[in-house]
Protein backbone atom coordinates (compact mmCIF):
# COMPACT_ATOMS: atom_id res chain seq x y z
CA UNK A 1 0.00 0.00 0.00
CA UNK A 2 1.82 3.00 -1.01
CA UNK A 3 1.86 5.77 2.01
CA UNK A 4 -0.29 9.04 1.37
CA UNK A 5 3.21 11.16 2.01
CA UNK A 6 4.37 9.60 -1.72
CA UNK A 7 1.05 10.82 -3.08
CA UNK A 8 1.42 14.10 -1.33
CA UNK A 9 5.17 14.65 -2.65
CA UNK A 10 4.04 13.89 -6.24
CA UNK A 11 1.32 16.79 -5.61
CA UNK A 12 4.24 19.08 -3.79
CA UNK A 13 6.40 18.31 -7.25
CA UNK A 14 3.73 18.92 -9.86
CA UNK A 15 2.80 22.15 -8.17
CA UNK A 16 6.28 23.23 -8.15
CA UNK A 17 6.50 23.01 -11.67
CA UNK A 18 3.46 24.54 -12.33
CA UNK A 19 4.45 27.56 -10.69
CA UNK A 20 8.03 27.00 -12.88
CA UNK A 21 6.17 26.73 -15.82
CA UNK A 22 3.90 30.23 -15.02
CA UNK A 23 7.23 32.42 -13.94
CA UNK A 24 9.74 31.16 -16.67
CA UNK A 25 7.26 31.16 -19.86
CA UNK A 26 6.25 33.40 -21.87
CA UNK A 27 2.99 32.51 -24.11
CA UNK A 28 -0.07 33.73 -22.07
CA UNK A 29 -1.76 30.29 -22.84
CA UNK A 30 1.48 28.33 -21.54
CA UNK A 31 1.14 29.97 -18.40
CA UNK A 32 -2.97 29.32 -18.27
CA UNK A 33 -1.71 25.38 -18.51
CA UNK A 34 0.76 25.43 -16.07
CA UNK A 35 -2.49 27.29 -13.26
CA UNK A 36 -3.83 24.40 -14.12
CA UNK A 37 -1.01 22.25 -13.31
CA UNK A 38 -1.13 23.50 -9.75
CA UNK A 39 -4.78 23.31 -9.97
CA UNK A 40 -4.39 19.50 -10.58
CA UNK A 41 -1.75 19.13 -8.13
CA UNK A 42 -3.80 20.64 -5.04
CA UNK A 43 -7.09 18.28 -5.92
CA UNK A 44 -4.29 15.27 -5.86
CA UNK A 45 -3.53 16.24 -2.13
CA UNK A 46 -6.65 16.70 -1.11
CA UNK A 47 -7.82 13.31 -2.43
CA UNK A 48 -4.85 11.82 -1.09
CA UNK A 49 -5.35 13.17 2.20
CA UNK A 50 -9.10 11.76 2.33
CA UNK A 51 -8.19 8.43 2.10
CA UNK A 52 -6.05 9.20 4.44
CA UNK A 53 -8.40 10.23 7.09
CA UNK A 54 -11.07 8.73 6.39
CA UNK A 55 -13.63 11.32 5.66
CA UNK A 56 -15.38 12.53 2.26
CA UNK A 57 -14.98 15.95 3.00
CA UNK A 58 -11.93 16.14 0.50
CA UNK A 59 -13.70 14.82 -2.36
CA UNK A 60 -16.22 17.25 -2.24
CA UNK A 61 -13.74 19.87 -2.37
CA UNK A 62 -12.24 17.99 -4.98
CA UNK A 63 -15.43 18.49 -6.80
CA UNK A 64 -15.85 22.03 -5.92
CA UNK A 65 -12.55 22.74 -7.24
CA UNK A 66 -12.96 21.20 -10.45
CA UNK A 67 -16.48 23.46 -10.89
CA UNK A 68 -14.95 26.63 -10.32
CA UNK A 69 -11.30 25.28 -12.18
CA UNK A 70 -13.65 24.85 -15.61
CA UNK A 71 -15.74 28.10 -14.86
CA UNK A 72 -11.95 30.10 -14.59
CA UNK A 73 -10.87 28.48 -17.88
CA UNK A 74 -13.97 29.51 -19.55
CA UNK A 75 -13.52 33.11 -18.66
CA UNK A 76 -9.56 33.43 -18.38
CA UNK A 77 -9.86 32.07 -22.23
CA UNK A 78 -12.43 34.18 -23.28
CA UNK A 79 -10.41 37.64 -22.01
CA UNK A 80 -7.49 36.23 -23.58
CA UNK A 81 -9.29 35.92 -26.67
CA UNK A 82 -9.78 39.31 -26.18
CA UNK A 83 -6.41 40.78 -25.71
CA UNK A 84 -5.55 38.91 -28.69
CA UNK A 85 -8.17 40.77 -30.94
CA UNK A 86 -6.65 44.03 -30.11
CA UNK A 87 -2.54 43.01 -30.00
CA UNK A 88 -2.41 40.35 -32.11
CA UNK A 89 -0.12 38.55 -29.79
CA UNK A 90 0.22 36.44 -26.76
CA UNK A 91 3.48 37.24 -25.25
CA UNK A 92 3.13 38.81 -22.22
CA UNK A 93 5.86 41.03 -22.56
CA UNK A 94 3.45 43.04 -25.07
CA UNK A 95 0.60 43.58 -21.99
CA UNK A 96 1.92 46.30 -20.70
CA UNK A 97 -0.66 48.78 -21.02
CA UNK A 98 -0.76 49.58 -17.45
CA UNK A 99 3.18 49.52 -17.03
CA UNK A 100 4.10 52.63 -15.35
CA UNK B 1 1.46 -4.15 -7.71
CA UNK B 2 0.21 -0.94 -6.21
CA UNK B 3 3.45 0.27 -6.14
CA UNK B 4 4.39 -0.95 -8.97
CA UNK B 5 1.49 1.28 -11.09
CA UNK B 6 1.58 4.36 -8.28
CA UNK B 7 5.19 4.71 -10.10
CA UNK B 8 4.81 4.12 -13.48
CA UNK B 9 1.58 6.56 -13.28
CA UNK B 10 3.36 9.05 -10.86
CA UNK B 11 6.45 8.76 -13.68
CA UNK B 12 4.32 9.67 -16.12
CA UNK B 13 2.28 12.71 -14.52
CA UNK B 14 6.01 14.32 -13.58
CA UNK B 15 7.26 13.87 -17.21
CA UNK B 16 3.84 14.92 -18.69
CA UNK B 17 3.76 18.10 -16.34
CA UNK B 18 7.69 18.88 -17.13
CA UNK B 19 6.76 18.38 -20.70
CA UNK B 20 4.00 21.10 -20.41
CA UNK B 21 6.32 23.76 -19.55
CA UNK B 22 9.07 23.20 -21.90
CA UNK B 23 7.33 22.43 -25.10
CA UNK B 24 7.93 24.84 -27.94
CA UNK B 25 4.23 24.92 -29.35
CA UNK B 26 0.88 24.73 -27.22
CA UNK B 27 -0.51 22.29 -28.94
CA UNK B 28 2.54 20.21 -27.41
CA UNK B 29 2.22 21.57 -23.99
CA UNK B 30 -1.35 20.60 -24.16
CA UNK B 31 -1.58 17.25 -25.02
CA UNK B 32 1.00 16.75 -22.08
CA UNK B 33 -1.36 18.37 -20.11
CA UNK B 34 -4.05 16.25 -21.37
CA UNK B 35 -1.29 13.29 -20.26
CA UNK B 36 -0.87 14.81 -16.92
CA UNK B 37 -4.63 14.85 -16.35
CA UNK B 38 -5.26 10.72 -17.55
CA UNK B 39 -2.52 10.08 -14.93
CA UNK B 40 -3.70 11.88 -12.19
CA UNK B 41 -7.62 10.26 -12.91
CA UNK B 42 -5.55 6.77 -12.60
CA UNK B 43 -4.25 8.38 -9.14
CA UNK B 44 -7.49 9.12 -8.04
CA UNK B 45 -8.31 5.45 -8.73
CA UNK B 46 -5.38 4.02 -6.79
CA UNK B 47 -6.84 6.66 -4.23
CA UNK B 48 -10.05 4.96 -4.01
CA UNK B 49 -12.31 7.88 -5.52
CA UNK B 50 -13.41 6.44 -8.99
CA UNK B 51 -16.09 9.21 -9.50
CA UNK B 52 -13.47 11.78 -8.80
CA UNK B 53 -11.73 10.07 -11.41
CA UNK B 54 -14.13 9.90 -14.20
CA UNK B 55 -15.26 13.59 -13.50
CA UNK B 56 -11.50 14.71 -13.90
CA UNK B 57 -11.61 12.68 -17.48
CA UNK B 58 -15.06 14.23 -18.28
CA UNK B 59 -14.72 17.72 -17.06
CA UNK B 60 -10.67 18.66 -16.98
CA UNK B 61 -9.52 15.85 -19.80
CA UNK B 62 -12.81 16.44 -22.25
CA UNK B 63 -13.91 19.77 -21.37
CA UNK B 64 -11.81 22.36 -20.43
CA UNK B 65 -8.79 20.89 -22.64
CA UNK B 66 -10.57 20.61 -25.69
CA UNK B 67 -11.52 24.66 -24.91
CA UNK B 68 -7.77 25.19 -24.29
CA UNK B 69 -7.06 23.58 -28.06
CA UNK B 70 -9.95 25.15 -29.59
CA UNK B 71 -8.58 28.93 -28.63
CA UNK B 72 -4.68 27.63 -29.52
CA UNK B 73 -6.39 26.82 -32.94
CA UNK B 74 -8.42 29.49 -33.19
CA UNK B 75 -5.53 31.94 -32.41
CA UNK B 76 -3.20 30.13 -34.82
CA UNK B 77 -0.40 29.67 -32.79
CA UNK B 78 1.17 26.21 -33.78
CA UNK B 79 4.35 27.32 -33.10
CA UNK B 80 6.07 29.37 -29.87
CA UNK B 81 7.89 32.94 -31.97
CA UNK B 82 9.24 33.41 -28.80
CA UNK B 83 11.52 31.42 -26.27
CA UNK B 84 10.86 31.67 -22.64
CA UNK B 85 12.09 34.42 -20.27
CA UNK B 86 14.76 36.29 -21.64
CA UNK B 87 16.17 38.10 -18.58
CA UNK B 88 18.70 35.20 -17.26
CA UNK B 89 17.87 36.80 -14.02
CA UNK B 90 14.38 36.08 -13.84
CA UNK B 91 14.48 32.51 -15.54
CA UNK B 92 17.05 31.87 -12.67
CA UNK B 93 15.72 33.69 -9.63
CA UNK B 94 12.00 31.74 -10.63
CA UNK B 95 13.96 28.35 -10.39
CA UNK B 96 15.69 29.05 -7.37
CA UNK B 97 12.90 30.01 -5.69
CA UNK B 98 10.50 26.83 -7.05
CA UNK B 99 13.26 25.23 -5.84
CA UNK B 100 13.40 26.05 -2.36
CA UNK B 101 9.13 25.97 -2.15
CA UNK B 102 9.88 22.25 -2.98
CA UNK B 103 11.99 22.20 -0.46
CA UNK B 104 9.68 24.16 2.25
CA UNK B 105 6.86 22.08 0.89
CA UNK B 106 7.81 18.76 1.58
CA UNK B 107 9.75 19.46 4.59
CA UNK B 108 6.48 20.82 5.87
CA UNK B 109 5.18 17.51 4.47
CA UNK B 110 7.47 15.27 6.33
CA UNK B 111 7.16 17.32 9.56
CA UNK B 112 3.50 17.16 10.47
CA UNK B 113 1.82 14.27 11.86
CA UNK B 114 -0.47 13.69 8.63
CA UNK B 115 2.65 12.16 6.88
CA UNK B 116 2.69 9.27 10.11
CA UNK B 117 1.59 5.71 9.39
CA UNK B 118 -0.47 5.69 12.62
CA UNK B 119 -3.34 7.30 10.87
CA UNK B 120 -3.55 5.83 7.80
CA UNK B 121 -3.40 2.56 8.58
CA UNK B 122 -6.38 2.33 10.47
CA UNK B 123 -8.68 4.55 8.60
CA UNK B 124 -8.19 2.92 4.91
CA UNK B 125 -10.82 0.68 4.83
CA UNK B 126 -13.17 3.45 6.07
CA UNK B 127 -13.44 5.51 3.33
CA UNK B 128 -16.63 4.77 1.10
CA UNK B 129 -16.35 4.86 -2.36
CA UNK B 130 -18.80 5.55 -5.38
CA UNK B 131 -21.02 8.30 -6.25
CA UNK B 132 -23.70 7.78 -3.45
CA UNK B 133 -21.82 8.40 -0.34
CA UNK B 134 -20.08 11.40 -1.80
CA UNK B 135 -23.46 13.07 -3.26
CA UNK B 136 -25.28 12.50 0.33
CA UNK B 137 -22.57 14.62 1.38
CA UNK B 138 -22.97 17.14 -1.17
CA UNK B 139 -26.24 17.53 -0.90
CA UNK B 140 -26.53 17.81 2.95
CA UNK B 141 -23.48 18.96 4.47
CA UNK B 142 -21.74 20.88 1.52
CA UNK B 143 -25.26 22.68 -0.15
CA UNK B 144 -24.56 26.11 0.22
CA UNK B 145 -20.88 25.85 -1.96
CA UNK B 146 -22.96 23.45 -4.14
CA UNK B 147 -25.46 26.31 -5.01
CA UNK B 148 -23.02 28.78 -5.14
CA UNK B 149 -20.76 26.79 -7.88
CA UNK B 150 -23.65 26.51 -9.90
CA UNK B 151 -24.38 30.03 -9.70
CA UNK B 152 -20.54 30.54 -10.22
CA UNK B 153 -20.94 28.29 -13.78
CA UNK B 154 -23.77 30.94 -14.54
CA UNK B 155 -22.27 33.79 -14.03
CA UNK B 156 -19.27 32.09 -15.97
CA UNK B 157 -20.99 31.36 -19.46
CA UNK B 158 -23.23 34.68 -19.49
CA UNK B 159 -18.94 36.33 -18.91
CA UNK B 160 -17.37 34.11 -21.32
CA UNK B 161 -19.93 34.78 -24.00
CA UNK B 162 -19.97 38.84 -23.71
CA UNK B 163 -16.23 38.90 -23.81
CA UNK B 164 -15.41 36.72 -26.55
CA UNK B 165 -18.51 38.22 -28.74
CA UNK B 166 -17.32 40.34 -32.05
CA UNK B 167 -19.73 42.71 -31.14
CA UNK B 168 -22.39 43.39 -28.70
Amino acid sequence: MVSSSAYLMLSAVIFVIGVLGVLVRRNILVMFMSIELMLNAVNLAFVALSRQLGNLDGQVVVFLVMAVAAAEAAVGLAIIICIFRRKKSVNVDDFNLMKW
Amino acid sequence: MEILIFSVVALMAVVGSVLVITSRSPVNSALSLIATMVSLAILFLLLNAPFLATIQIIVYAGAIMVLFLFVVMLLNLSKDEFGPERRRAQRFFAILFSFLLLIGITTVLSVGTFGSKSVESSSDTVVPAGVEPLARLLFTKYLFPFELASVLLLVAIVGAIVMAKRRL
